[in-house]
């Protein structure tokens, strides 16, 4: 029998007890870091004023697996921006993902406005029984013609299509060696062994041996919810430069099977040679550390023990450090499943690892998928734009709930599509808003950043998929397009307040691919150092302008640095600001 | 020797050895505790909280048995907002503090780590959520833990409170199956996951906060196991106001049932006396 407790110290733990759960209280309700009240950064939604009426459908899929068809078939809604007719203003292709139906290609009319015209330039139907549907494309001109060309991927077989330079298209898969059938949700444009040619890096989701209008097995789902490895297979394509490309992906070391989602490329070791970074839903991040074009070693670097499931790869240089940094989302969900976003911060050459640092506003942003970086208001920092939510159906009623009674099951029990609780019409993280997240680091170390989407007026309830940026209308300004799953795509104009300069780099390689993806571009201002990387594919199936846009703030330019795939390191200095400069590698 | 092999062996001991067991190897594999951190502060707090609290209000330092499973247990349950840390020091010193705080008749009512667990997952659910870690949906590790914890429970004599537990939810499944449709796979999978490891083995099985008798265990594991049940339904029928609840079924369950048990247990064992 316990001794009797002397009152006043029982009362002392006691208070001391109370005392614990109301700061439980308190700190809880800091948690998810409230949306602000700035306005530094205005944005417009302005999609139908400005032509674009784009739906997005999803697939329809075999029966067999209609009971949870709503949570497979929920991919598919793509942007991808390129300049497709040279006339230095960005156009924008979207991808749907229904068989019969058209994906669409808009031109910038230069007036504000963009007109569809995939039909004409034969990008629009790609979505046909047999040869699957579109999950998202890719700009790059991979025969180095001056034309931008078009890489489909899809669940099915991908097509690449080149760009004629006459406003049309032709399908090039057959003789391409890409024809063989995938389930594809993302893909890059690369030049991994700097031979002037970009390859191409296609990623796998589900089994390519899985046809989804024609089911063998109900056994396609993950082995696992947090390790999973039997996904599809991610192919590496080489650029042989005859219009050929040759599947190089074992010998370069680089065929993981982990669900991958997202891939980005750049040199994040500062080495010279482009690395990838994938982004693995059901898994660990991955990243495969390039050794001299000669092959791909999977880095430690520590992303191996954090296990979630990524969505989206964003990179940017987020405190100005001249780096790679990345970000990349995941799911967080209240009560039920806090992943988080990740924010690593590039210390490979330090510490040969990144360092996780998402907290508050920037880690807890629903079921987030793509996200990409940019100077919303010209600070000279980069802000960030995340889109969220996976399927807005019923409110009233949950999937979540349901989803968790199988997520704790053993992989074999997990793996089966019938052993999933029907989902109905239910919702799963539906009706979430967008994010855009100021970043104040310039108000010092641990400024951080702050959710500013109400303010800026971004207030879509949308099932937001792929995002990217471009500067749309040539006004020194980058815009914001939104590709939703089963959902109107969206264009945010930017209309923040003109207070800062800018610069904006259009790069143009010669002994480099002509697109010049991978380019590093280093700019300095005020002080500051910051870096960007011509993207071939970057976020969540979607795709920058790969004209690059610095914020500058107050100050003037100082010195240029770019790093030219082929390895020419070009300086420029004495630029003037606000102007896009066009720079052509030197020969 | 023998005096020394005797105390090793004392059931308290080979749940130590259980936990210690199931934190190894889920780390070694799966990196489960999402960084060392973590578990420092969930045992760092929970034996400073036992040590302090003992001292002061019993005039001596109780053994740590009992604290480190709270800490292992806490540091493998509690998945919080990213990169947040105070849940972890907040959980353990109210997991330990319930022990003295919230008593009755010298009995601690809330087995410390169910207490702060649900306590955390009702009142900062935008900063908590319960094992996302499934620790790979692998079956073999899953197995070699049942059988350690069934031996172990065995050892420790509470082997009919786990099997009561696992019969009643197995029973119960094929109910709540019968009522909503569905996959039965569904209904039965949550039991193959870790979380009903850690429930199974070391919260509703604790010594200190069942009910005295045999057969009162095993009816109070039963009730547990349908108020855990109700809830599940509440979740396949989205009754909205029950939302906190089926976050964490069995937790919860556990967390409403087993104080009134060890209640009432207490009141009428004072009457008879």
């Amino acid at each position: 029998m316990p001794m009797p407790h002397p009152s006043w110290q029982r009362i002392v733990v006691i208070a001391a007890f109370s005392a614990a759960l109301a700061a439980v209280l308190l700190l809880n309700r800091r948690a998810t870091g409230s949306a602000a009240a700035w306005d530094a950064i205005r944005l417009s939604e302005v999609a139908h004023q400005s032509g674009i009426d784009f739906v997005h459908r999803a697939p329809t899929l075999d029966p067999k697996v209609a009971h949870i068809a709503p949570h497979i078939a929920a991919l598919g809604a793509c942007v991808s921006v390129a300049d497709v007719n040279n006339d230095n203003w960005p156009d924008l292709y979207f991808t749907t993902s229904r068989f019969g139906e058209a994906n669409a290609l808009y031109l910038n009319q230069r007036d504000g406005t963009f007109r569809d015209v995939a039909a004409e330039a034969g990008v629009a139907a790609l979505n046909r029984a047999g040869e699957g549907v579109s999950m998202g494309a890719v700009w790059g001109d991979y025969d180095n013609d001056g034309f931008e060309d078009l890489l489909v991927y899809k669940w099915g077989y991908p097509q690449l299509l080149h760009n004629l330079g006459n406003g049309r298209f032709a399908d090039v898969t057959a003789q391409s060696g890409l024809y063989r059938w995938m389930n594809s949700n993302g893909a890059v444009w690369l030049d991994y062994d700097r031979d002037g040619l970009l390859d191409l890096y296609l990623t796998g989701y589900f089994r390519s041996d899985i046809d989804f209008w024609h089911l063998q097995t109900t056994r396609i789902m993950q082995s696992s919810w947090e390790f999973a490895s039997n996904g599809g297979k991610n192919l590496l394509f080489k650029n042989l430069g005859n219009g050929r490309f040759e599947d190089v992906t074992d010998a370069m070391g680089v065929g993981s099977t982990r669900w991958t989602l997202a891939a980005a490329a750049a040199d994040f070791n500062d080495d010279g040679w482009p690395d990838l970074y994938l982004a693995n839903d059901y898994g660990p991040e991955e990243l495969f550390l390039n050794r001299a074009g000669k092959r791909f070693e999977l880095a430690g670097a520590g992303l191996e023990d954090d296990s979630k499931s990524g969505m989206a790869v964003a990179v940017g240089d987020v405190f100005n450090r001249d780096r790679h940094d990345v970000f990349v989302t995941n799911i967080s969900e209240r009560g039920f499943l806090f992943q988080g976003n990740n924010l690593r911060i590039n210390l490979l050459k330090e510490l040969g690892r990144f360092n996780e640092i998402a907290t508050g506003a920037i880690a807890d942003a629903g079921w987030a998928w793509g996200a990409q970086f940019g100077d919303l208001n010209n600070d000279g920092w980069l802000d960030l734009v995340v889109v969220n939510g996976f399927i807005s159906a019923d409110s009233g009623r949950d999937y979540w709930y349901a989803m968790s009674k199988i997520a704790g099951a053993q992989g074999n029990i997990f793996e089966d599509a019938k052993n999933w609780p029907p989902i109905g019409t239910a919702s799963l993280s539906g009706y979430e808003r967008s994010r855009v997240l100021l970043n104040r680091s310039r108000e010092g170390p641990g400024g951080g950043f702050v959710d500013v989407a109400l303010a800026a007026g971004v207030t879509d309830r949308l099932d937001g998929r792929g995002v990217a940026m471009a500067d749309l209308f040539n006004r020194g300004k980058l815009d914001v397009v939104i590709a939703n799953e089963k959902g109107r795509a969206l264009l945010y104009r930017n209309e923040a307040p003109g207070e800062g300069h800018w610069v904006e780099f259009k790069l143009i390689g010669t002994r480099s691919n002509r697109s010049a993806i991978g380019a590093d571009v280093t700019v300095q201002f005020g002080g500051e150092r910051q870096r960007q990387v011509v993207d071939g594919g970057v976020g969540f199936c979607s795709q920058n302008d790969r004209r690059l846009h610095f914020g500058l703030g107050s100050n003037g330019l100082g010195r240029v640095t770019i790093r030219w795939p082929s390895g020419e390191t070009q300086v420029l200095e004495g630029l003037k600001v606000d102007e896009v400069h066009v720079v052509t590698e030197p020969k | 020797m023998t005096a020394r092999f005797r105390a090793l062996a004392d059931p308290k001991y080979l749940i130590v050895f259980l936990i210690t067991l199931v934190l190894v190897a889920g780390e070694a594999r799966y990196s489960i505790l999402g960084g060392y951190d973590r578990l420092a502060t969930t045992l760092g707090v929970c034996l400073a909280t036992e040590i302090v609290l003992s001292w002061w209000l019993r005039g001596r330092v109780a053994n740590l048995a009992s604290a480190y499973i709270t800490g292992i247990s806490l540091a493998l349950l509690i998945k919080p907002q990213a990169n947040i840390l105070w849940p972890f020091a907040l959980g353990a010193f109210l997991a330990i503090g319930s022990k003295y705080a919230l008593t009755y008749r010298g009995r601690h009512l809330w087995n410390p780590s169910n207490f702060a667990i649900a306590f955390l997952v009702l009142a900062a659910a935008d900063s908590v959520a319960i094992l996302s870690h499934q620790w790979g949906n692998d079956l073999r590790i899953n197995l070699v833990i049942w059988a350690f914890g069934l031996a172990v429970a065995s050892r420790a004599r509470v082997l009919h409170v786990t099997l009561t537990y696992v019969v009643c939810f197995l029973g119960l499944a094929l109910l709540r199956n019968a009522i909503v449709g569905g996959p039965l796979l569904a209904e039965l999978a949550p039991i193959t996951g870790p979380m009903y490891q850690l429930f199974v083995f070391f919260m509703v099985t604790d010594p200190r906060t069942t009910v005295s008798t045999r057969r009162g265990r095993m009816v109070v594991v039963a009730i547990v196991a349908v108020a855990e049940s109700l809830i599940r339904l509440a979740g396949d029928f989205q009754l909205t106001l029950l939302r906190p609840l089926y976050v964490s079924p069995p937790i919860l369950a556990l967390a409403i049932v087993g104080p009134i048990a060890m209640w009432w247990d207490l009141f009428r064992q004072a009457r008879k006396r």
